[in-house]
């Protein structure tokens, strides 16, 4: 939407709220990266050598489980900061 | 011993509190004390539906058969809360804003509420659905039946009693009972959504009490637990890569669109801002679900004998420690998570059917339903009941078919992947606007239809597809074995049939969509769904201005309800600044009206019933292009007249060059004319002086007698010869020259030429060269010896070397004979070469021995047998070239 009267360079307070919105799309790419990491992890089957073990299922439940709670903290932490005025805007500049 | 008919005591009671939550829940709206039942806590319990029983008992039998794989379950939908800003936040707002009642009706609306598209979604999300009410019936069958085991008088009681049957119409006479008590224009259900909450902190609650007494009370504590599970069988990292991200990707899809996630996320959702409450708050509520899942499984392949089914460790474990309490509320928990699900999977699915199937069918029955005589309220209230149960029944028939035997979690996937299918036509329809009917049609069925083969089908064991279909195919043909499409084999079923119905339902929607063109409502409401932040207003624009509204208000009566059709009635007056219960039917009111009521009975209905209404005053899309259409024409009339003006204009340019072209050729004739009475004239004077000689003069000597006498001989055969070539010429022009085509070799025709002009009697010597000259013609010989005669003849008379000397040079250049005729004297002037060819012309200071006409027609000549003639510079001398087409074969060589 081109619309004239919106300056070129915004208050800093919607230029934050521009870059929260960021993160909030860029949040779940991030989410799924971290999860996708296991497939880099030797399994079971493909494990040959002795040094090399599998995971053990205990570290792999921390590490998935530490990602999911470092996601919803996160999705916590951007719902609190974006507020309503940013989807105002957002309805905007889409 | 928890015996089964206290068990059945604590289910009787605890669904008649979810009744008296619901109730109490409905009246508090009522009266709009409800403020709490909006807040977002109820809104992401309520999305905890996601968490069937196939969760709660399924989760752990995963666990137990393939470790950390039943997690990817819980990841899809986290990150799709997470992502909520990408497309939940569009899909709420698309569904508040177009008053979207199901899955099925957003994807109709979206292309163009179109009906047939709604019918396809509603069938594909029945037979998609079917399994996994099938799947929660079982679930509960399998828990009584895991009381029962330890009570005999039960176990009678399990095998008298079908209580899958008996689960299904307690859930069908619930669901009934609350889902379709109103038809509230919002199709929201505060009592149901209420109760799911209820239920949704039930069933975390069960099961985290379950794990806590794993955990703590059986392994003693985190660290021995966490031991514990590395050294069971599932210890080790085990999960194939494959799937690992397939399952992922297939629950995100299903998360979108599983007709009752559609239902609590978009449907039921009061307040766009309950999503960033959910966004985290639901996530946190998955993985507090999943936190226990491996704990309990662990102990439960330690603590139960061999065999013993892992979908009811969280039942059995308790159980054999003897804490039956604890199993009680486990049971609840599990009993939970299967009816809520049913219930909203019920409504949700109901409300598709009787909007798009049994309404559509009803109006056009009663031709006009809206103003008939029968209560269309009532008809689709009872539509939906009657849904309701047939959803019920069918899911028993399936678990009685499919007999209940396959694990739960498989049967959940199979569910899965059906549902995913709509995720093409789904996304794509809120991003890309490009998308049409057509394609959202062919992809859906396509995809369905792939899935249908390879994964549904197969399910039934040996009923539906015979073990020779499954090796070798169908008709025998290989590549469509449902479990090995196109040949390619060993990929595991699931991932197999997923990866080929949705990667070739996508494609089918792009290409489809791609080729062919929307309707003009499709584009309208593609623009709203794709850009719904910048427009919130209705498409839909009606007109009327006659007495139309009260047969709009005796329709909405009917569908809303007297009281609700008159107070909004009313407010719409006011609005309008009237009193009374009849607004003007101004657009406005109209597209607020239709919205009002596609929240009742879905938005192509709506549509329907008014336009229905309004009738002739309607004006629809389509006469609104219509009248661009006409605009159009006009303005490619005046095109057109344009493009007229401007073709005048032409032709007149043309006329003008045609006109000085006429001129010029008058001015050329008169050229021509005095020129030939100036050549006519030259011999005439001098006949005419000799002959009067002759008459006058006496006493002639006969020397001179005979002198005068053959100069004015000469004189005549001159003006014989030039009467002649003009003769000739005019001939050659006007193409009213008869060819006489013979063959002939070119040779000979040369041969003929040079002994016809005499060379042999004057200076010139003639030397002929080219290996071609023995080549076949097919044309007048005759004539092209005249050619090749004035040529030479040309060559005698001007060629002013000591030794005169002609060559005369056969080649073949492509498709083409060349004879060039090159003399050794100075040749002709550079300033005379282009003009040797005019009529009359004469190189300048040399002695006239023809009238000029000879080149211009040897030229003309030439055009006539489909040749060319003309001069060659820089060959040392005079050139001319003859060019011929060459004839179709070489002489014998």
């Amino acid at each position: 939407m081109k619309d004239k009267s919106i300056p070129l360079f915004l208050e800093r307070r919607s230029y934050r709220q521009r870059r929260l919105m960021d993160a909030a799309r860029l949040l779940p790419l991030l989410g799924a990266l971290l999860w996708m990491v296991p497939l880099l992890w030797p399994r079971t089957q493909t494990v040959q050598s002795a040094d090399a073990a599998a995971v053990s299922t205990s570290s792999a439940i921390l590490y998935m489980f530490a990602v999911w709670i470092f996601l919803a903290l996160a999705a916590l932490f951007l719902s609190v900061m974006l507020d309503t005025k940013a989807e105002a805007q957002d309805s905007r500049d889409d | 011993m928890a015996t089964l008919n206290i068990l059945i005591a604590v289910c009787l009671g605890y669904v008649a509190m979810l009744f008296a939550v619901a109730f109490m829940a409905e009246r508090a709206a009522l009266r709009g004390r409800g403020n709490w039942l909006r807040s977002p806590w109820i809104y992401t319990l309520s999305l905890s539906i996601y968490c069937t029983a196939w969760t709660f008992y399924g989760a752990v039998g995963y666990a137990a058969r393939s470790g950390l794989e039943f997690l990817t379950i819980y990841l899809g939908p986290t990150l799709i809360m997470v992502g909520w800003w990408w497309a939940l936040r569009k899909m709420v707002r698309i569904g508040r804003t177009q008053r979207i009642t199901s899955v099925a009706d957003l994807i109709s609306s979206r292309y163009g509420k179109s009906g047939v598209l709604a019918v396809c979604v509603t069938l594909l999300a029945v037979v998609g659905i079917t399994p996994y009410i099938s799947l929660q019936l079982q679930s509960v069958t399998l828990s009584f039946s895991s009381f029962a085991v330890s009570d005999a008088e039960g176990a009678e009681l399990i095998a008298t009693y079908d209580t899958a049957l008996w689960v299904a119409v307690g859930l069908a006479l619930f669901t009934i009972l609350f889902g379709t008590r109103n038809l509230d224009a919002n199709e929201r259900h505060h009592g149901v959504v209420m109760a799911i909450a209820v239920e949704a902190v039930v069933k975390l609650f069960a099961l985290i009490a379950v794990g806590v007494f794993v955990v703590w009370g059986l392994a003693g504590g985190v660290g021995p637990m966490m031991e514990r599970i590395d050294a069971s069988q599932i210890g080790q990292w085990q999960v194939d890569g494959g799937r690992w991200v397939g399952l992922t990707l297939l629950s995100a899809a299903a998360f979108l669109t599983l007709p009752r996630m559609f239902q609590v996320l978009v449907v039921e959702n009061e307040d766009e801002g309950h999503l960033r409450t959910a966004a985290w708050a639901f996530p946190t509520y998955l993985m507090l679900m999943s936190l226990f899942v491996v704990p309990i499984a662990v102990i439960g392949l330690e603590l139960m004998p061999p065999g013993s089914n892992p979908d009811q460790f969280v039942l059995t474990v308790p159980l054999s420690q003897g804490r039956d309490g604890l199993a009680m509320l486990s049971f609840l928990g599990g009993f939970s998570s299967a009816t809520s699900m049913v219930i909203v999977a019920a409504i949700a699915l109901a409300t598709m059917v009787s909007n798009h199937i049994v309404m559509p069918i009803f109006l056009r029955l009663t031709q006009g339903g809206a103003s008939g005589p029968s209560d269309v309220r009532h008809v689709v209230i009872l539509a939906r009941r009657m849904s309701i149960g047939v959803v019920l029944a069918l899911g028993y028939l399936y678990y009685k078919v499919s007999g209940g035997g396959t694990a739960l979690a498989a049967i959940g996937l199979v569910s899965f992947a059906g549902l995913a299918q709509l995720l093409p036509a789904m996304i794509g329809g809120i991003f890309w606007r490009g998308a049409t009917r057509n394609g959202a049609l062919a992809g859906l069925l396509v995809g369905f239809a792939i899935w249908a083969w390879s994964l549904l089908l197969p399910q039934f064991g040996g009923g539906a597809l015979s073990p020779g279909v499954m090796e070798q195919g169908p008709w025998g043909i290989a590549w469509l074995r449902p479990e090995a499409m196109f040949g390619i084999e060993g990929v595991d079923p699931l991932l197999h049939a997923a990866l080929w119905s949705l990667s070739l339902n996508a494609l089918v929607f792009v290409v489809v969509s791609l080729i062919s063109f929307p309707s003009p409502l499709e584009r309208l409401q593609g623009a709203q769904f794709v850009n719904i932040f910048e427009h919130s207003s209705n498409p839909q624009s009606w007109s009327g201005g006659i007495a139309q509204s009260e047969d709009l208000m005796i329709m909405a009566q009917r569908i809303l309800g007297p009281a609700e059709a008159q107070s909004f009635f009313q407010t719409e007056a006011a609005r309008q600044g009237l009193a009374g219960y009849l607004p003007e039917p101004t657009p406005d009111f109209l597209a607020r009206l239709e919205r009002e009521l596609s929240g009742a009975v879905g938005g192509a209905t709506a549509h329907a019933m008014v336009a229905q209404i309004m009738g002739a005053a309607t004006v629809s899309v389509e006469d609104l292009l219509a009248v661009a259409d006409e605009t159009a024409q006009m303005m490619e009339y005046s095109s057109q007249l344009e493009a007229k003006s401007s073709e005048l204009t032409r032709t007149a340019r043309q006329l003008r060059a045609a006109n000085e072209k006429l001129t010029q050729l008058s001015v050329q004739k008169d050229a021509f004319l005095s020129q030939i009475s100036h050549e006519l004239r030259t011999p005439m004077t001098s006949i005419r002086a000799f002959s009067e000689i002759l008459r006058d003069a006496d006493g002639l000597q006969s020397k001179d007698l005979t002198r005068y006498a053959s100069i004015i001989h000469a004189e005549a055969i001159r003006l014989t010869r030039l009467l002649d070539d003009l003769l000739d010429l005019s001939v050659l022009e006007n193409g009213q020259v008869s060819l006489n085509i013979r063959e002939g070799l070119l040779s000979d025709v040369i041969s003929h030429s040079i002994a016809a002009t005499g060379t042999d009697m004057h200076a010139l010597r003639v030397r002929r060269v080219g290996p071609a000259s023995e080549v076949m013609l097919n044309t007048d010989l005759d004539r092209l010896a005249q050619v090749f005669i004035n040529l030479i003849a040309n060559a005698q008379k001007y060629c002013d070397a000591d030794r005169p000397e002609l060559t005369i040079e056969v080649n073949r250049r492509g498709g083409r004979i060349i004879v060039d005729f090159i003399d050794n004297g100075s040749g002709i002037p550079p300033e005379s070469q282009s003009m040797v060819f005019e009529k009359f012309y004469r190189v300048a200071d040399r002695q006239a021995g023809g009238a000029g006409l000879g080149l211009a027609i040897c030229r003309e000549i030439m055009a006539r047998l489909g040749g060319t003639l003309g001069y060659l510079p820089g060959q040392g001398g005079g050139a001319f070239r003859v060019s011929l087409p060459a004839a179709q074969r070489m002489a014998a060589r």
